[in-house]
């Protein structure tokens, strides 16, 4: 695959058909939100783009996110422009190792100095470097350098957008996401755990048309997938609004596909596109396969509490306080009541009767 | 502090203040009440105290013709809130499952849209009930800061609950912490205020009740 050659090239070279492309280029068109006087300005943008230069780091990460976006069964539109994008580094995907692969990253810094789009996975150790290095240099060494030269970066992922797990508490490693350490660069985040694979190629294919990074929301993340709450869009919605709830995975609710709100769904609290663009080629999502929503694509989600027990319900024991308080309670006020009594008994005992003489001594 | 560490402070240790609170204040304000005592009536009974308190405790639910003809807008405004807010509170999925989760009871739900209309009608009702507050010469002359406190306190979870139902504004994470934030609030000051009556309102009917049972005449 040379450099020169456009995207438009790569794709049929591929044998990706022109109905094919400009399905995709209208899918994505709405679901961007854009109207479909757009599509043909989509597609030429995407027809002439040079491939643009990707860098790809991944730091404190599981490597889900790489498999989410490229484990797709059957080569899809989405994954061949993925595969058409110059991804110049990516040290799980590429071929060359050691400093050969080193040497790819810092060819592609300088040739594509302030144009390339810089793409990161997992989260930056900020305790000891040594938590995580890649060729004996820290993560964050490597991102600061790498930001430098990026148009944007795009944090794919739950803990390059927000920290994710490696956060999660006691965040042994100090770890944090992309947007705490650079601050001067245009920043998409592309949070879930993994994100929806369109939702890369959706923001990608937005930056190829545009030359602009989407409308963000105040998380940083597109508008256009992370604009709707999973509640909003979930089929299961009307059973919530009945009040028809799974109170367990066994039940006859569960069965029926109740709603999930009693098992810990996270729907309405969780902004992201699964309800609307489904997973494994539009399949389903978790929720679709009777699994409540975790809230992957929301800060701190590993903290939030149990994935089981309901947003709205209390994490410590409130009986048990309510118990004490009943006791503390009670004593107080048998306490306040003798108190009172007391006090009534001494006004009583001070009482004086007034005769007739006392009356007398007015005058 | 994060929105999500904010939602599970608020979940968590301030809920359990705010239980403690309110239980304990509660219960010792009620025992201080019924610890006053009433001097002993050495003079005949003419008819049964129990039965009087009872039923007087019942019978003083409905306004006699007098007094609503005099207050119709106080009476009914008090009935649609009093009846608006035991909807909202008890008949709403997931405040009973809340009971359910904390202590085991559960009970049918409304359907979410009618719940939703209810909280409209009663937020209008406490916002008609407050204007008439300001602009009656006697009310606002008997009205005090706690009493706009007690109003202010009973609204928000309300309007908070509206809004975080509806999330309009800030993040949901956000808008149910407020939400559970400004029940909070009104189980602290519960004991302490005149919110106290939802409690003290039967003590005090059963009260006059007994007195005019006692005495064999109707209250």
């Amino acid at each position: 695959m040379s450099k020169d050659e456009t995207l438009g090239e790569a794709l049929r070279r591929q044998g990706v058909t022109r109905r094919g492309f400009l399905k995709f280029c209208a899918a994505t068109a709405s679901m961007m939100a854009l109207p479909p006087s757009m599509v043909p300005v989509i597609a030429a943008a995407l027809e002439s783009a040079r491939r643009p230069s990707v860098i790809w780091l991944s730091f404190q990460e599981c490597t889900g996110c790489t498999e989410s976006l490229t484990r797709s069964h059957s080569p899809t539109v989405e994954g061949l422009i993925f595969d058409s994008i110059s991804l110049d580094y990516h040290h799980t995907l590429q071929a060359a190792s050691g400093s050969a692969a080193e040497a790819a990253r810092e060819t592609a810094m300088e040739e594509n100095h302030g144009k390339y789009i810089l793409v990161v996975d997992g989260s930056i150790p900020t305790d000891n470097p040594g938590y995580s290095t890649i060729a004996g240099i820290s993560n964050r060494d490597m991102l600061e350098e790498a930001a430098k030269g990026a148009a944007a970066i795009v944090s794919v992922g739950t803990c390059a957008a927000f920290g994710g797990i490696p956060a999660a508490k006691p965040n042994p490693t100090g770890a944090v996401s992309v947007s705490d350490l650079v601050h001067d660069k245009p920043i998409i985040n592309v949070p879930g755990c993994p994100p929806i694979p369109v939702v890369i190629t959706g923001v990608l294919a937005h930056y190829l048309t545009f030359g602009t990074i989407p409308e963000l929301d105040d998380l940083k993340r597109p508008k256009a997938y992370y604009g709707k709450s999973i509640h909003d869009r979930c089929y299961r919605r009307p059973f919530y609004d009945k009040g028809l709830f799974a109170e367990t995975f066994d039940d006859e609710g569960a069965r029926k596909g109740w709603c999930l709100y009693k098992l810990g769904c996270k729907g309405p609290t969780t902004y992201n596109a699964c309800a609307t663009v489904k997973w494994n080629e539009g399949t389903s999502f978790p929720i679709e396969s009777g699994h409540p929503c975790l809230g992957c694509s929301e800060p701190g989600f590993w903290d939030g509490g149990s994935f089981y027990s309901a947003i709205s319900t209390p994490t410590e024991d409130i009986p048990k306080a309510a118990v004490y308080a009943v006791g503390a309670g009670a004593a107080a006020g048998v306490a306040l009541g003798a108190m009172n009594r007391a006090k009534k008994q001494k006004s009583v005992d001070a009482h004086e009767k007034v005769t007739i003489d006392d009356l007398d001594k007015e005058k | 502090m994060t929105e999500t560490e904010f939602l599970l402070w608020v979940r968590g240790p301030a809920l359990q203040i705010a239980t403690i609170v309110f239980v304990l204040g509660i219960v010792a304000r009620i025992l201080q009440m019924v610890m006053l005592g009433r001097k002993a009536n050495l003079a005949e009974a003419r008819g049964s105290a129990l039965a009087g308190g009872l039923r007087t405790m019942v019978t003083r639910s409905v306004p006699d013709k007098g007094t609503f003809q005099r207050s119709t807008f106080t009476i009914v405004s008090g009935y649609i809130f009093h009846i608006g807010l035991f909807v909202t509170i008890f008949l709403f999925a997931p405040h009973i499952l809340l009971v359910d989760e904390v202590f085991g009871l559960s009970w049918p739900a409304l359907p979410t849209p009618v719940v939703d209309a209810t909280a409209v009608v009663t937020i209008i009702t406490l916002l008609a009930v407050l204007i008439h507050r300001l602009k009656d010469p006697v009310m606002r002359f008997l009205s005090g800061f706690s009493d706009y406190l007690v109003w202010l306190v009973t609204f928000l979870p309300l309007l908070t609950g509206y809004i975080a139902f509806h999330r309009i504004g800030l993040s949901p994470t956000m808008l149910i912490a407020l939400h559970i934030l400004s029940v909070e609030l009104l189980m602290v000051l519960f004991p302490f205020t005149k919110l106290m009556h939802t409690f003290s309102l039967f003590i005090a009917r059963y009260y006059n009740g007994a007195i005019a049972g006692y005495k064999g005449v109707h209250s």
